[in-house]
């Protein structure tokens, strides 16, 4: 196995581990603070993926493009989600919530299905052809530009947590919920707010992707899956956990890709989530619960 | 109780005279719809009666069925004695998935994912593995479909429906008697509070084994029964998680914990889905993945209004305990 094939294939892992990233930096607020496992995650990065492609054929639009009417979309969509139908869920049992989730999710892949067929789709531009070369190693342009945005979008999010009035209030939420009713904080906004901000990542992560793959409808519970492995082997609720595992996970499998066979590639991705459940459940970067 | 006994009693009646009067179609809907209830039935005491959610009870049904199935693809060895390397097997699975999640003290979300890891690493797992047929499937030989070979299990479909009832009446026999028993009241308390169940002296890691090690025995016996039933394994089919969620909406939609729920659940969600199937036939709307959508919604309405279940509503009206 040639070093330089070795150095590519990581290479490549790393860019696309980077946008795993920010889908999975989705999941990760959304638990953090609304302690809501979203089992729809995947299914509406589907939703981002079949929008740009339809923006695409429609108008020409490259997906970079697509990325601020995706994600006011999506930021929207999120919110009402968060405040029509999650927010009376928070109180009951967790295999309800669950299953309210796994519902939406059911509706929203199945009529991904029932919109666009079984077929996949793509975006087709001439840059996901070309590549930088650094030395012996490929770089696609595609895939570089992707983890870019991705690298950006979580950027732009760490610094709204951290710096901003409104992030700082969703952080106290999440740190203590009583504590928070009680300084008078609008809890539920904040919720309805922090689940529109997961939904942004997932769109920016879908218009993203879909430069790297084709989507079919069946990709949406691969990636929730893909989603929550990641949060749970880089830590719940950290975001550069979340980032540092989408790497994690993107290297691995492209590691296994290669290795191994690609079709066996989720089955490191599970396998290192079994480990990690044992024996550092509170993932690589996340704190003890 | 003498009207619950009445109403059971007309129940069982009904079923047991069901092959005299329907069709080819509906006795295997029926069938269908016991093989969910039975399924639902042995997922609920691990998650209804133990309290425990797991997502990947198809892993069960998968390594039961296949491992039943290859001993007779390969040895030509009944299902009578594949049943006992299914459930010697998924009881140990069980047992594994079981020490580590409790050992460690996984519980909730984590060991729901835990559950789906395991059944999804089986499922890409049994897809490389030759011995079974790989992804191509494994084929079981019908030897013949008229007389009653209860040894080989092979016959009419007749055959198929009286085995399934008798296994879903079992079932809900061992989940009446557990429930009274000292097993189900401590599996009750660990359910509602388990740091609580802790502080009175119960041992929660034993009972907690015993619920996983049973219903992962139950769901065994299932999967035999779909190997030999249908007679095909695909590693994509029967380990995938929709075959997991499938198992799981007759309970939650009938009501977990209950004794009825699985069972009406399972009629519910087998009825609605052929109902919405023949109707959108009917309409001419026969678009891929609008039967799902129906079934999504279902769910999500049942889940709002009735969080506990479509039984324990309907119970309240008939007037009779769960």
């Amino acid at each position: 196995m040639p070093a330089e094939l070795v150095a590519n294939v990581i290479v490549a892992g790393v860019l696309t581990g980077l946008v795993y990233g920010l889908m999975a930096l989705g999941l990760s607020v959304i638990f953090g603070v609304v302690r809501v496992v979203n089992f729809a995650h995947g299914e509406m990065m589907t939703i981002a993926m079949y929008a740009t492609t339809v923006l695409f054929a429609a108008w020409g639009l490259d997906p970079f493009l697509c990325i601020l009417p995706a994600a006011a979309a999506f930021f929207a969509f999120g919110y009402l989600m968060q405040a029509g139908l999650i927010n009376p869920f928070i109180t009951r049992p967790e295999h309800s919530q669950f299953m309210l989730l796994v519902a939406v999710a059911i509706i929203m892949v199945n009529g991904l299905l029932m919109m666009f067929g079984p077929s996949a789709r793509n975006v087709q531009l001439d840059y996901q052809l070309e590549s930088f070369e650094l030395g012996a190693i490929l770089v696609d342009k595609a895939r570089l530009y992707a983890a870019l945005a991705a690298l950006a979008a979580a950027a732009v999010l760490f610094l709204f947590f951290r710096f901003s009035k409104t992030g700082k209030a969703i952080r106290a939420c999440a740190d203590n919920h009583l504590g928070a009713l009680v300084v008078g904080l609008n809890v539920k906004h904040l919720y309805a707010l922090t689940f529109g901000l997961g939904s942004v990542c997932v769109a920016i992560a879908g218009c993203a992707m879909v430069l790297l793959v084709d989507v079919t409808p069946a990709l949406g519970p691969a990636y929730t899956l893909l989603a929550f492995v990641i949060v749970i082997v880089g830590g719940m609720g950290s975001m550069g956990g979340a980032l540092l595992g989408g790497v994690l996970i993107g290297v691995s499998e492209a590691m296994a890709g290669l290795f191994i066979a690609p079709s066996a590639k989720s089955m490191f991705s599970f396998g290192l989530l079994i480990l990690v459940l044992l024996f550092r459940p509170q993932g690589l970067l996340g704190k003890k619960a | 109780m003498k009207r619950e006994l009445v109403l059971l009693l007309a129940l069982a009646a009904l079923l047991a005279v069901l092959p005299m009067f329907a069709g080819s179609y509906a006795l295997s809907v029926a069938t269908l719809i016991l093989f969910f209830a039975y399924t639902g039935q042995a997922w609920n005491i691990m998650m209804g009666f133990a309290g425990q959610l797991s997502l990947g009870h198809s892993l069960y049904v998968g390594v039961g069925g296949y491992a039943a199935g290859a001993l007779f693809f390969h040895y030509g060895i009944g299902p009578w004695a594949g049943l006992w390397l299914a459930v010697l097997l998924c009881v140990a699975m069980g047992l594994v998935i079981g020490f580590l999640a409790f050992r460690f003290g996984i519980s909730g979300v984590y060991f729901a994912l835990l559950t789906i890891a395991f059944a999804e690493f089986t499922r890409i797992g049994f897809d490389h593995l030759d011995w079974t047929g790989g992804p191509g499937g494994m084929f079981l030989k019908v030897a013949q479909r008229d007389e009653w070979d209860l040894l080989n299990f092979r016959g009419p479909p007749v055959m198929y429906y009286y085995a399934m009832l008798a296994l879903t009446a079992g079932a809900f026999a061992l989940c009446f008697l557990l429930l009274r028993s000292r097993a189900g009241y401590y599996w009750q308390a660990i359910r509602e509070n388990e740091e609580a169940a802790q502080a009175l002296g119960i041992n929660t890691f034993r009972w907690k084994m015993l619920a996983v090690a049973l219903s992962s025995a139950m769901t065994a016996v299932s999967g035999v029964f779909f190997a030999f039933y249908y007679n095909n394994l695909f590693p994509e089919q029967i380990f995938h998680i929709s075959r997991s969620i499938e198992i799981i909406l007759g309970p939650i939609i009938g009501g977990i914990g209950t004794l009825f729920g699985p069972i009406l659940g399972a009629a519910v969600l087998t009825l609605l889905s052929d109902g919405i199937t023949e109707g959108l036939a009917a309409l001419g709307w026969e678009i891929p993945g609008i039967k799902q959508v129906f079934y999504g919604v279902v769910m999500l309405l049942v889940i709002m209004f009735l969080p506990h279940g479509i039984w324990p509503a309907i119970a309240k009206r008939l007037g009779i305990a769960r």
